[in-house]
């Protein structure tokens, strides 16, 4: 599992001999484990102690090493005040990386499911949050926010398996990506969930504007500005709360840039419970057809 | 008075004879369920603390499936909320809820869920992420001191799970406050997700750590009824909290994950299904 951000994060370590990792008892699952075989000596399992492990790696990143955090998004909340406190406030160059994040821990149930950790982390001020998509995605974005300064948040759930942002879509961190072009509607999504957009949009036949959001702080405002000034009407869909992630982010800069009528889709202010994952995602309207729905909707209103 | 003594003792064993019986039905439905869930339980975490869980609800606990929200009912937490189908298994074996749920296990709108959660009758605390049990145990022992109540508290966690400060914090605070109604078990099966527990952080020696924190302190054979009901009368003798290291098993009766982590989650194959089973019945 997680073995491409694992792999991504073994090669760093080969180019950049002040990388460590750190993890609470869960390296096998995230996919440091990788990382630990092969530079056993800048590896921390702390054991489940995730408040420990923060301290820890603020402490490596004052003595000027780069620590890579991995534990469940759920659990790396825990941490949050020291996240908070020490990190973000003193600006350090701590990367933390949140697996089985969304509704990807689907069979464990609400204690596992973190549907708010966006939210969390990007209210903190210095923190960079991102959420790549696919594959490829997965392994820049861990390359870029190990190469920028500063505190990083980087968002997995179940996109390892999924490929399907184009060859030439290459990350920037700060970026966003126009992965579909139409002039009716713009989509914004991150995550996987943009697999899922796309394939709504071919349903539908509608004439939309996919934007692929992965870095949802700093947000690429000028980006996300140009889209609804073309289109007019925007939808955000995450695998997250409808309270404060991409869709609170983009509705935030929307208001005073460029007041347009805002849909969020996304979990709408409920904890998650156990189930399949696509019978979750189905419940809480994240998959192609109810996106596509909503689109149809939205659309059929300007229309009439 | 002799004659009294001894049919005491004949009911004694009469009882405890009962008692693994039913530890026996426990555990067969939590191989159950191991082979009908399908993306798996935690299986070897469940079969470690069945003894554990069991002991409680049958010999020591006062509570009742007729009245689950009875307010001076004994509680129990299990704070390693991943052995969730051992707790399962034992609350449907007293009456909780029909055991046809289990087939519901971690299903869309099941009543049992990946993790313990109030919404399952019979589950007194939510649990899931680790380290929290004990600090909810305390609040309930000091509302049960406060209320004049005489119900008692235990908790269960496992060994992995005493690295979370949380619980270290919890063990200072519940001595302080001298809580004599509260109880917590460790279930020390030597392991935790990634490894066994010493190699990826020493607990030894916990149970002079624990003592050293004033708590009353004792050593058992996890898996021996017996014991542990001795165990938790001794408790009861206590002027202050007290805690029982469980010594136990991963998998424990499930020869192909006893002394492995093979079963920290997986789901059973019909023959490892049959394979376990034929061994639980073999048994005595
Ligand atoms: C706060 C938190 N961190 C991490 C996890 C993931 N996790 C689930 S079980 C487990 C290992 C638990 O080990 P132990 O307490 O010894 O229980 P065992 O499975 O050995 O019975 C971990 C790390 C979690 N559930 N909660």
């Amino acid at each position: 599992m997680r073995a491409i951000f694992g792999d991504t994060l073994v090669s760093l370590g080969e180019e950049n001999h002040t990388l460590m990792a750190l993890t609470a008892d869960v390296a096998k699952p995230t996919g440091v484990s990788k990382f630990a075989e092969a530079y056993p000596s800048r590896f921390f399992n702390v054991g489940i102690s995730e408040q420990d492990m923060i301290g820890i790696a603020a402490g490596l990143a004052l003595s000027g090493d780069i620590p890579v955090v991995a534990v469940f998004a759920p659990f790396l909340m825990r941490a949050w005040e020291q996240i908070r406190s020490t990190i973000a406030r003193a600006n350090l160059n701590v990367k933390m990386v949140g697996t089985h994040a969304g509704l990807s821990a689907s069979d464990e149930g609400g204690s596992h499911q973190s549907l708010e950790d966006v939210c969390l982390m990007r209210v903190l001020p210095n923190m960079t949050v991102v959420v790549p998509g696919d594959r490829q995605e997965i392994a820049e974005a861990t390359r870029a926010i190990v190469q920028m300064k500063g505190p990083a948040y980087m968002r997995l759930g179940r996109d390892e398996s999924l490929k399907f942002l184009e060859g030439d879509c290459v990350f920037r961190l700060g970026k966003a990506a126009t992965v579909a072009d139409g002039h009716d509607i713009t989509v914004f999504s991150n995550g996987a969930m943009t697999s899922e957009v796309l394939d709504a949009v071919k349903a539908t036949k509608l004439s939309a504007k996919v934007v692929h959001v992965p870095t949802v702080k700093p947000l690429d405002e000028e980006a996300i500005v140009a889209a609804a000034r073309e289109t007019g009407l925007v939808v955000c869909v995450e695998e997250h709360s409808v309270i404060g992630g991409l869709g609170g982010a983009i509705a935030e800069l929307l208001s005073s840039e460029y007041p347009v009528p805002i849909t969020r889709v996304g979990v709408k202010d409920v904890f998650g419970e156990s189930g399949p994952q696509r019978d979750l995602l189905r419940k809480h309207g994240l998959v192609a057809e109810s996106i596509g729905d909503v689109m149809m909707n939205i659309v059929g209103r300007k229309a009439a | 008075m002799r004659a009294l003594q001894e049919e005491m003792d004949q009911r004694y064993l009469v009882e405890i004879q009962m008692l693994k019986e039913k530890i026996k039905k426990i555990r067969k439905s939590v191989l159950e369920m191991t082979a009908s869930t399908l993306p798996g339980i935690h299986v070897g975490a469940s079969l470690s603390c069945i003894d554990i869980i069991a002991t409680l609800y049958f010999m020591k606990m006062r509570h009742s499936p007729y009245r689950p929200d009875w307010s001076d009912r004994d509680r129990f937490i299990l704070s390693k909320g991943h052995a969730a189908p051992a707790l399962y298994a034992v609350l449907a074996e007293a009456g909780y809820f029909p055991k046809e749920e289990f087939g519901t296990l971690k299903s869309l709108n099941s009543r049992l869920q990946g993790h313990p959660d109030l919404r399952t009758p019979g589950v007194d605390a939510p649990s899931g992420s680790l380290g929290q049990g004990l600090s909810i145990g305390i609040g309930m022992a000091l509302a049960a001191r406060h209320r004049g109540s005489k119900n008692r508290i235990y908790v269960l966690v496992g060994d992995g799970e005493c690295d979370e400060g949380q619980v270290w914090e919890a063990l200072m605070t519940a001595a302080h406050l001298r809580l004599n109604n509260l109880v917590l078990i460790i279930d020390r099966n030597g392991w935790q997700l990634d490894d066994r527990t010493e190699e990826v952080k020493r607990k030894a020696p916990l149970k002079s750590k624990i003592e050293s924190f004033g708590w009353q302190t004792y050593v058992v054979n996890g898996h021996d009824p017996e014991k542990i009901l001795d165990a938790l009368d001794l408790c009861e003798l206590s002027d202050g909290p007290a805690a029982i290291i469980a010594n136990t098993m991963k998998g424990k009766g499930v020869t192909f994950m006893e002394g492995t982590n093979k079963g920290h989650k997986m789901r059973f194959s019909n023959e490892e299904y049959l394979e376990a089973l034929a061994e639980l019945e073999e048994a005595s």
